[in-house]
């Protein structure tokens, strides 16, 4: 099997992450696109790796999964902190860097 | 079409339309069950490239533990549970400029660039727990450790910001 399908399904996953981070308005639902994002780049990275035959790159895919969870973890908290203090959870309404 | 690609194409095409429906739902619950939906079938195209724990990895953070704290997100800033109106904000045309910018930069670089490779699926053995265990720690100990490092101050950094007795709020002296 060729890996194009593979990476053509990572290309366009990771097109329709970058859309819903431009369009979504809610910033939970603009974690989930990032999310998005970051599974079709697992989804090259071990397409790569199966390619190349080696285990590097899953290896990444790994890696960026951990760092993801860490990401939602911090960004979630964010998120509330900036609930508390405007009310809104819309990245429209954050316009501010200090509250 | 050989096996691999009859399971990759009922796989794929359900992560296409679930990721769809992720970007466009306008329910914000169903939105975050749509994305197991997607992350579901990337976890089985995972395994469709025999890298087995890649994908129960997968299953486990992701549609274990990263989809439920994003409901608790969605649950803790008190989002509306039915239909929302405003969830699109306005700058669709610059979105679609975006993506078919990134689509069309992807699908020519990356997938014109490998047009030629090949899959070999070897016995399958290469995606195994032993295999990539190995493989983590005879080569990669030193980021695996900062990983850890990271997870460790990412903790820390949520509890900090999320406790109002000891965030910044509390120190600046502010009342919330």
């Amino acid at each position: 099997m060729t890996p194009s399908y593979y990476l053509l399904l990572s290309a366009v996953l990771f097109s329709l992450g970058a859309v819903g981070v431009l369009v979504r308005r809610n910033a939970v639902v603009v974690f989930m696109c990032v999310e998005l994002m970051l599974n079709a780049v697992n989804l090259s990275l071990v397409t790569f790796a199966r390619i190349n035959g080696s285990l590097d790159g899953q290896v990444m895919a790994f890696f960026v999964m951990v760092v993801a969870a860490a990401e939602v973890v911090v960004g979630l908290a964010i998120i509330m902190s900036i609930f508390r203090t405007r009310r809104s959870a819309s990245v429209d309404d954050s316009n501010l860097l200090k509250y | 079409m050989t096996g691999a690609e009859l399971v990759f194409v009922p796989l794929g095409a359900v992560a296409l339309g679930s990721s769809v429906l992720v970007v466009t739902t306008d329910q914000l619950v169903r939105a975050a069950l749509w994305l197991v939906v997607a992350l579901g079938a990337l976890a089985g195209c995972f395994l469709l490239l025999a890298a087995e724990l890649v994908a129960w990895v997968q299953v486990l953070i992701y549609v274990g533990a990263v989809v439920v704290l994003l409901l608790f997100g969605i649950m803790l800033t008190r989002a509306p549970i039915g239909r929302s109106v405003d969830l699109d904000s306005g700058n669709r045309v610059a979105a679609l400029v975006v993506a078919l910018g990134t689509a069309g930069t992807l699908v020519t670089v990356v997938v014109g660039g490998f047009r030629t490779a090949s899959i070999d699926l070897g016995d399958g053995s290469a995606g195994s727990a032993g295999t990539v265990g190995a493989g983590l720690f005879r080569y990669w100990v030193l980021p695996f450790e900062l990983l850890s490092v990271l997870l460790l101050a990412a903790l820390v950094g949520a509890i900090v910001l999320s406790r109002r007795d000891i965030g910044p709020r509390a120190r600046d002296g502010g009342e919330d």
